[in-house]
């Protein structure tokens, strides 16, 4: 019914985060082009149990393309070569019969390897704890609707908001800055009302920690490509305008606009 | 143990504040004296971790998950209920109350689902002030959409992704406790056991899923927000994590398990197309607002949807549903999908689907109106399929998506093990036999925000000064050994059989036998089919590696051992319940016109399952309902 594949892949394997990792070859045959690309390598897994050989590590939930979890380099592109698709939601027939695929971790400092496709994203945490947040204590909240935001100003705050925080515009950039993740962060809270109290405060708290992980932005625009949601490169122009707005600003004079 | 639902007395109008009220506090200063792990971050387990925290209290937060923010509640998609009446359409506290009640097909305490009613409007008030982008409109007021089960339009919604933003809300609040150190953040731990010490929940013990490491941790109480089991079924719309081991170790140790056949099928999902298939796709129900559901009159129809003239079609829902139509509840969507399906009308390759036509609403509204409230849905859908559900129908056929039943809880969430509170999705309390659209959210938040944190008082108010059980006392160092011994038993079993094997051989025992529809002698044969299978699993399965360091087959060995017993106590529970309601439909049990027919003089109860021992039957208890303030009737939906 459906046709079907055989591919030849290379597979990142490294043990620990110390270990040194080298890439193992494997045969993919008859892969069905309906398949998702991570159905693939559960096929693979399946095959390596019976051999006796530990199955590879590779993060996923929800296979939707929702939760962020899943991600690797497929043929040196993150999450492969469809654009605005996790790796969860590639499907095999955007690929040909007798493909060799490369498959490896996300590439970059601020991501160690934990084993095999599998990094610690966890700086990604820590960007937000320094202040992607609106302080407000459960109960404390007014009426929804006593305060008016724009449609225009709501959407372009929900279009940061889609961010995933899967890594992939970290594992795209040739810096491995994290601009796109972090300035999505930031500008879904300063592009509305209600995060205007601690818009300074964030902007240089966040961007500041951001920068003990990853590395700095010199505008390739490869983030963007990568993106699942397609974040766009306006939310790093706007997060450069706040924080040097920021470093500029009498704080005592905030309430003034 | 204790088996007492604890609604307190009075109007059950006033119930929840008079109960506040009569409540002990915890002085402010005594909060940050307690110590509490919150089992779960999704929305559950980082609203209370979060709310706990900004009160005084000391929190401890485990996630088997990389990051508080990746767990499964991000997937929800149609939105969240709150009556607010934004709409001016009638809505009420006793009219989302009603419905729920009504929806649930009257299987849920009154007293905890009033209170839900009346907390919803809370929780778009919080949500919105964190900077959740709800949808609005262009006077800067926020939106609403109507659902499926309701007349009025109160769901409010974030494009697609109302479970990812109100997730990021709550993990953002979250964030905040962490940075201020108030929060003890652990990720990638697996919460493999209760410590229970004289009667009373003492801590819980982990498995460091990067090291392997068993460790024991200490607190006061023990909340579990560890979601449901739909992933019993091995194909279903959770995502490939979701489990029911932290509440089945629960159980274990002495938490009753309620109702756990009640388990939802949600109609709108994307067919399997093979054995390969990993998990299912669900396709927010919302897309029920415009799409048109039917199947070619004709069985042996060859045409392509295109070509079937509207006289060839059979939009059944809004056939037998005038009134709801296409928005008929979903355990009545789904049933129906299965009949025509099983009439040989089902379409796609396999015939295992039925339409969701959007041709109307595209030539009534444009295409522009359809991308903006769905166009996220139909990319989906187009990746997953190869096909353009602009041009051509989506194929949707029923999958599991959410479990009504769960922990035992009563009213202040409090499970049967004193000191142990289960939330979400976890516990069975608000949703009855069947969850209406847009109430998990609600359910999930409710209960961490604006629930457990007052009713947690109740239990710690009495215990000032109480000390911790050291983590070195025998209840910790006994329950390590069990763990450990477990551990290293599946590294050793060394059989020929991979865990997805026999996790995808049991779903299809469940789903067969204890699915959409069951009967007296499936369940029987669910009995005997799936011990047999256990045992072979238990001889044969093979896991390989270390349980030193990350390996998934291990952590997956554990879940489906917890699978298998579960899916046991599921047929018990079903072929136990001798009626049909909401999503335990027997077959036996019907209406002359093929509705769930209830028995509400033998079965208006709740069905609580004492654990015995491996190998024993669990002892069925009954909670009785009462139903003072809605009156008993047949559905319908016409």
């Amino acid at each position: 019914m459906s046709t079907t594949l055989n591919l030849k892949l290379k597979i990142w394997r490294q043990e620990s985060p110390e270990a040194p990792g080298r890439f193992h070859e494997f045969a993919a045959n008859d892969i069905s082009e309906d398949m998702s690309f991570l159905e693939m390598l559960d096929v693979i897994n399946e095959q390596l149990n019976e051999q006796g050989i530990d199955p590879i590590e590779f993060d996923h939930d929800c296979r939707e393309g929702i939760c962020g979890t899943c991600g690797v380099m497929i043929n040196g592109q993150a999450h492969g070569p469809e654009k605005a698709t996790t790796t969860c939601q590639l499907h095999m027939r955007k690929f040909s019969d007798g493909d060799e695929i490369v498959i490896e971790p996300w590439r970059a400092n601020g991501f160690p390897v934990v084993r095999d496709l599998v990094v610690d994203r966890s700086a990604f945490d820590t960007i937000v704890q320094a202040g992607g947040y609106i302080s407000v204590n459960t109960g404390a909240a007014p009426d929804a609707n006593l305060m008016l935001i724009p449609k225009d100003a709501s959407d372009a705050a929900m279009d940061a908001a889609e961010c995933i925080g899967c890594g992939a515009c970290v594992a795209a950039c040739p810096n491995s800055a994290a601009q796109l993740f972090t300035s999505a962060k930031i500008e879904h809270l300063n592009l509305v009302p209600q995060g205007q109290a601690e818009r300074w405060r964030r902007t240089e708290n966040m961007v500041e920690t951001m920068e003990d992980f990853f590395g700095s932005c010199t505008n390739h625009g490869e983030c963007h490509e990568a993106c699942p949601k397609e974040i766009s490169l306006d939310y790093i122009a706007y997060m450069n305008r706040d924080y040097l707005k920021s470093k500029l600003k009498n704080r005592k004079l905030a309430g003034q606009g | 143990m204790t088996f007492d639902s604890a609604v307190p007395p009075g109007d059950i109008a006033s119930m929840w504040d008079d109960h506040k009220f009569n409540t002990k506090l915890v002085n402010p200063n005594n909060k940050r004296r307690f110590e509490i792990i919150v089992v779960g971050s999704g929305l559950a387990g980082a609203s209370a971790a979060a709310t706990l925290s900004e009160l005084g209290y000391k929190v401890k937060c485990f996630t088997f998950h990389d990051s508080p923010r990746r767990a499964h509640s991000i997937a929800a998609q149609g939105g969240i209920n709150a009556a607010k009446n934004y709409k001016n359409d009638g809505d009420s506290v006793h009219r989302l109350f009603y419905d729920t009640v009504k929806g649930g097909d009257y299987r849920s305490r009154e007293a905890n689902v009033h209170r839900l009613a009346e907390v919803s409007v809370d929780i778009i008030d919080q949500c919105a002030a964190q900077g959740v982008p709800f949808a609005r409109e262009y006077g800067g007021l926020l939106d609403n959409r109507s659902f499926g089960g309701a007349q009025v339009s109160r769901t409010f919604y974030a494009r697609g992704q109302t479970g990812q933003q109100l997730l990021i809300g709550a993990y953002q609040a979250l964030s905040r406790q962490i940075a201020e150190g108030s929060v003890e953040m652990h990720t990638r731990k697996e919460m493999l056991d209760v410590v229970v010490k004289d009667g009373r929940a003492r801590g819980i013990v982990t498995r460091d899923l990067i090291t392997g490491e068993t460790e024991a941790h200490t607190a006061h109480s023990v909340v579990l927000a560890t979601g449901g089991y739909g992933n019993v079924y091995y194909l279903s719309t959770n995502a490939m994590a979701c489990n029911v081991t932290a509440a089945w170790r629960a159980h274990k140790r002495g938490a009753y398990f309620a109702n756990p056949c009640y388990t939802q099928i949600h109609p709108t999902c994307i067919p399997a197309s093979d054995e390969f298939q990993s998990k299912l796709t669900l396709m927010s129900e919302s897309l029920r607002n415009d799409g048109r559901i039917w199947v070619p009159r004709d069985r042996d129809e060859a045409r392509s949807a295109a070509q079937i003239p509207e006289e060839d079609r059979d939009y059944y829902l809004e056939r037998k549903y005038p009134a709801f139509g296409n928005l008929v509840p979903r355990d009545v969507a789904s049933r129906n999908a299965k009949t025509v399906v099983d009439e040989g009308k089902g379409v796609g390759p396999l015939k295992n689907g039925v339409y969701l036509d959007f041709a109307q609403a595209i030539g009534r509204d444009g295409v522009e109106t359809i991308k903006e409230k769905y166009g996220n849905l139909f990319d989906m859908y187009e990746r997953i399929t190869g096909e353009n559900p602009y041009e051509s129908p989506m194929r949707i056929y029923p999958a599991t998506h959410y479990t009504m039943g769960g922990l035992w809880v009563d009213y202040n969430l409090q499970t049967s093990i004193p000191g142990c509170y289960a939330l979400g999705e976890a516990n069975f309390s608000d949703h009855g036999a069947n969850r209406l659209g847009a109430s998990a959210l609600m359910q999930g938040l409710a209960d961490g925000y604006f629930v457990l944190p007052y009713t947690i008082g109740a239990d710690l108010g009495d215990r000032l000064g109480e000390p911790l059980v050291p983590t070195d006392d025998e209840a910790f160092t006994s329950s390590i050994d069990e763990v450990k011994t477990q551990t290293q038993a599946w590294l050793d079993v060394n059989g020929t059989k991979s865990v997805d094997y026999f996790h995808r051989e049991l779903g299809k025992l469940v789903w067969d036998y204890v699915g959409m529809e069951r009967t007296k002698t499936g369940l029987e044969k669910a009995l005997s089919e799936i011990p047999a299978l256990r045992e072979e699993f238990e001889k044969d399965v093979r896991v390989l590696g270390s349980g030193d360091n990350l390996n998934s087959s291990l952590e997956k060995v554990g879940r489906v051992a917890d699978f298998f017993e579960l899916g046991e106590l599921m047929a018990r529970d079903a072929l136990e319940r001798e009626e049909s309601c909401g999503g335990h439909f027997r077959a036996e049990h019907q209406t002359d016109d093929g509705e769930a027919q209830r028995d509400d003089e033998n079965f208006a109860h709740v069905a609580a399952w004492e654990w015995n021992g491996k190998g024993q039957v669990q002892t069925r208890h009954k909670e009785e309902l009462v139903f003072d303030n809605v009156a008993l009737t047949q559905r319908s939906y016409k």
